[in-house]
């Protein structure tokens, strides 16, 4: 599990480092997914065990970690969508999704 | 963009329906089992897509004439209405009450308040996702 | 009243979700904005007298027992921080509806506003850390609603790089708040208080200390981590703008006081040590920054850069002159800072240009304009009686009391630096040779007038109104400085 979270936070490390918006941007989701199995491994992952207690279940685990990873998700749901919403309006106008061209400030508009 | 893909369009008539029965089962069983607002409303919103797909855009929003503004509105008023309700009874903020009804076809079932915030999640998740992909696809 | 301390994260939000039914009526839409405003600010008001009177306040969503459930609390700081943010935002607003355009009112600005308050007052009065976070994302998303609004050039490129730094900071967010988790097994801010007490401060949970102070840093703009917000802060228009820089970065500073005080009190020696130098850091950064553009915006982003600084050094003392100062001096900040881009924007209005090569002479034909900007200046600086001055007089003393004298040095000098910036904003718009301008009529100057001068009366106010408001920061700053009394109001059941 850890070599899974180690392995996306590199990739994600590596696109967000590339050139492209798009890449930028799938880069961010896979870091938000490696954040969130960080959750779930930080919790004490217990194999298959169903997060539910109720009379007579005694293999369970804590069903906290797998709330805030469901938080965790819908909020990385709704911003990345607003990111790729926001990328295509940006390459509309600014005719590139390059990075490197995206640079800039007051002087050089 | 008009597509005439005959098999995609048969099937998407049946599949639509199907996927929308499914999200609603998802959503109800929320409350016990894996399932909810959430997961119903994405689901909802992709059997939109698939009729998109399918279909141009001018037929879908003649099939399903809504705004999905004011469905995100109505999901928010919705959520925030049920669990302000608690304010009124002065229990802290999200208490929610629950009783157990004999409905018709479905048996005994337990209807919660915190049911009607979930449909306000899934009407949200809906209008959401909807807008995002008619902002991205009206385009062409 | 159980839930009375939500009342000012609910209100905004409904009258939010009202605004979403009628987007192209704007009159409609800006006469709601104004009475739920009006409506949070007295719930607010009613909010700070019974946490005035009775203490603390706490409830735990749901119903759950405190640990489990999720605590909202509101302690002095958090209550009197939720007012300002309030009051800010109606002045705001009130000053937008000459400014803003009708585009952008017809395109959600006025909802975005009310989801952006929802979050930051939730961010204010939240007690859970994973609460915490879900309000920063609230915030944040409408935030960048706010930010992209308009869709000029120079707004969507500087709003992608804006999104993407906070995006890689909120997954930073996460993977802390994991850590943190898998430490002390709870993610309540008291429990975590208690249990850090009882387990002890070791090498883990200090990594895990710096991380949030680097994840918050990079909200609130300490010295590695302000690089993104000169450039984002200047693209979007000025009403935005005197939103972000009076409260975005508050929000940050404010998390870093909640988690060094409440959560990381136990070793000084390096957190605190550390918070120290970033901040001291921090205020040269901003110094140079402010003294380095002849750019009005950029000018007074960068004096945003040193009040953080100088807020967070005055934390890092962790004594109550130096906790009280801070305190006093954020919400001061807020106040002032509002005041000055409105004050900013109107100068903008009547010259056509933010540089301020390109203006003089406003004095002789602008004088009411030119006074108000002159007490809001010294107001900045620190010149007794205005409202800088008690804050930065009791972070002084606190380094002293602390033993850190060069760093109380460097503060003093820096209200310096801060006064020669903005003096030279006046000196250039106002006096010497009148320039030619662009002009703007009559009722636009008075519509954003209006609200910038009653800001700055606000903190002029503040100011000379300080003994009055002493009680409440010696709360205030007492919470901070013994978590116990925090801890306990929320654990009590």
């Amino acid at each position: 599990m850890s070599v899974i979270i180690g392995f996306l936070f590199m990739a994600a490390v590596y696109l967000i480092l590339s050139r492209s918006l798009l890449r930028v941007i799938i880069g961010t989701g896979l870091l938000s997914h490696g954040a969130h199995l960080l959750i779930l491994t930080m919790g004490g992952f217990a194999g298959p065990a169903p997060p539910v207690v109720a009379d007579g279940v005694t293999d369970y685990v804590d069903p906290l970690p797998q709330a805030l990873i469901l938080t965790a998700i819908v909020i990385s749901f709704g911003v990345t969508a607003f990111f790729l919403v926001m990328a295509y309006r940006a390459y509309q106008e600014l005719e590139t999704d390059n990075m490197t061209l995206l640079k800039g400030n007051d002087e050089h508009d | 963009m008009k597509s005439s893909d005959v098999i995609l369009q048969t099937a998407t008539k049946v599949v639509f329906f199907l996927i929308f029965l499914f999200a609603i089962h998802i959503f109800f069983a929320g409350h016990y089992t894996p399932g909810g607002g959430f997961v119903g409303g994405l689901l909802t919103a992709s059997a939109i897509v698939l009729l998109l797909l399918a279909f141009d855009l001018k037929t879908v929003s003649r099939a399903l004439p809504f705004n999905y503004t004011i469905m995100i509105a109505i999901g928010l008023l919705l959520a925030l209405g049920t669990a302000s309700a608690s304010i009124l009874f002065d229990v802290p903020f999200f208490t929610h009450a629950y009783d157990y009804f004999d409905l018709p076809l479905f048996g005994e079932t337990s209807l919660h308040s915190a049911m009607l915030f979930d449909l306000g999640v899934y009407l949200v998740v809906v209008g959401a996702t909807m807008n995002i992909i008619l902002t991205i696809g009206s385009d062409d | 009243m159980t839930n009375l301390l939500l009342f000012p994260i609910l209100i905004p939000i409904l009258t939010a979700s009202v605004l979403l039914f009628f987007p192209k009526r704007i009159a409609a839409q800006r006469a709601v904005t104004v009475v739920g405003l009006v409506a949070s600010i007295i719930a607010a008001l009613f909010l700070l007298r019974t946490v005035m009177t009775d203490g603390v306040q706490a409830v735990t969503l749901g119903s759950w027992p405190a640990p489990f459930g999720i605590s909202m609390v509101s302690d002095p700081l958090s209550v009197s921080l939720v007012l300002t943010s309030l009051l800010i935002t109606l002045g705001v607003v009130v000053y937008s509806f000459r400014s803003i355009g009708e585009g952008r009112e017809k395109y959600f600005y006025y909802p975005a506003i009310l989801f952006m308050l929802t979050g930051i007052n939730g961010s204010f009065t939240t007690g859970d850390i994973f609460n915490l976070f879900v309000f920063f994302e609230v915030l944040l998303l409408a935030s960048y609603l706010l930010i992209v609004l308009g869709g000029e050039k120079r707004q969507l490129r500087e709003s992608i790089k804006y999104i993407l730094v906070n995006v890689v900071s909120s997954a930073f967010f996460v993977t802390t708040v994991a850590m943190l988790y898998s430490v002390v097994g709870s993610l309540n801010m008291a429990d975590i208080a208690e249990k850090v007490t009882e387990i002890g401060q070791s090498g883990i949970l200090t990594v895990i200390a710096v991380m949030l102070i680097l994840v918050f840093g990079l909200k609130g703009a300490i010295f590695p981590l302000y690089f993104w917000l000169p450039g984002s802060y200047a693209a979007p228009p000025v009403p935005v703008l005197a939103l972000f820089g009076a409260l975005l970065t508050k929000v940050g500073v404010y998390a870093i006081i909640r988690t060094v005080t409440l959560l990381f009190p136990h070793d000084p020696g390096f957190t605190h040590e550390l918070l120290m130098i970033l901040a001291i850091l921090t205020v040269i950064a901003g110094c140079i920054g402010a003294l380095a553009y002849y750019d009005l915006k950029q000018i007074v982003i960068y004096n945003i850069i040193i009040a953080v600084g100088v807020i967070l050094f005055g934390v890092a003392q962790m004594n109550m002159a130096g906790l009280e100062g801070a305190v006093f001096y954020l919400i001061h900040d807020m106040l002032i800072k509002a005041g000055l881009f409105m004050l900013i924007g109107v100068i903008i209005a009547i010259t056509g240009t933010s540089n301020l090569r390109e203006m003089g002479g406003l004095m002789k034909t602008y004088p009411g304009l030119a006074w108000t900007w002159l007490v809001a200046a010294f107001g900045l600086a620190g010149i007794p009686p205005l409202s800088g001055f008690f804050g930065k007089l009791l972070i002084v003393q606190g380094a002293f009391e602390a033993d850190n004298l060069w760093g109380g040095i460097i503060i003093l000098a820096s209200s310096l630096i801060v006064l020669l910036s903005v003096i030279r904003i006046f000196i250039h718009a106002f006096w010497g040779e009148p320039m030619p301008v662009k002009g703007t009529s009559a009722g636009i100057y008075r519509g954003l007038l209006i609200p910038a001068v009653l800001v700055t009366a606000l903190t002029v106010f503040y100011g000379v109104g300080t003994e009055w408001l002493r009680p409440l920061m010696w709360d205030a700053a007492e919470i901070l400085h013994q978590p116990s009394i925090y801890i306990d109001a929320v654990l009590k059941e």
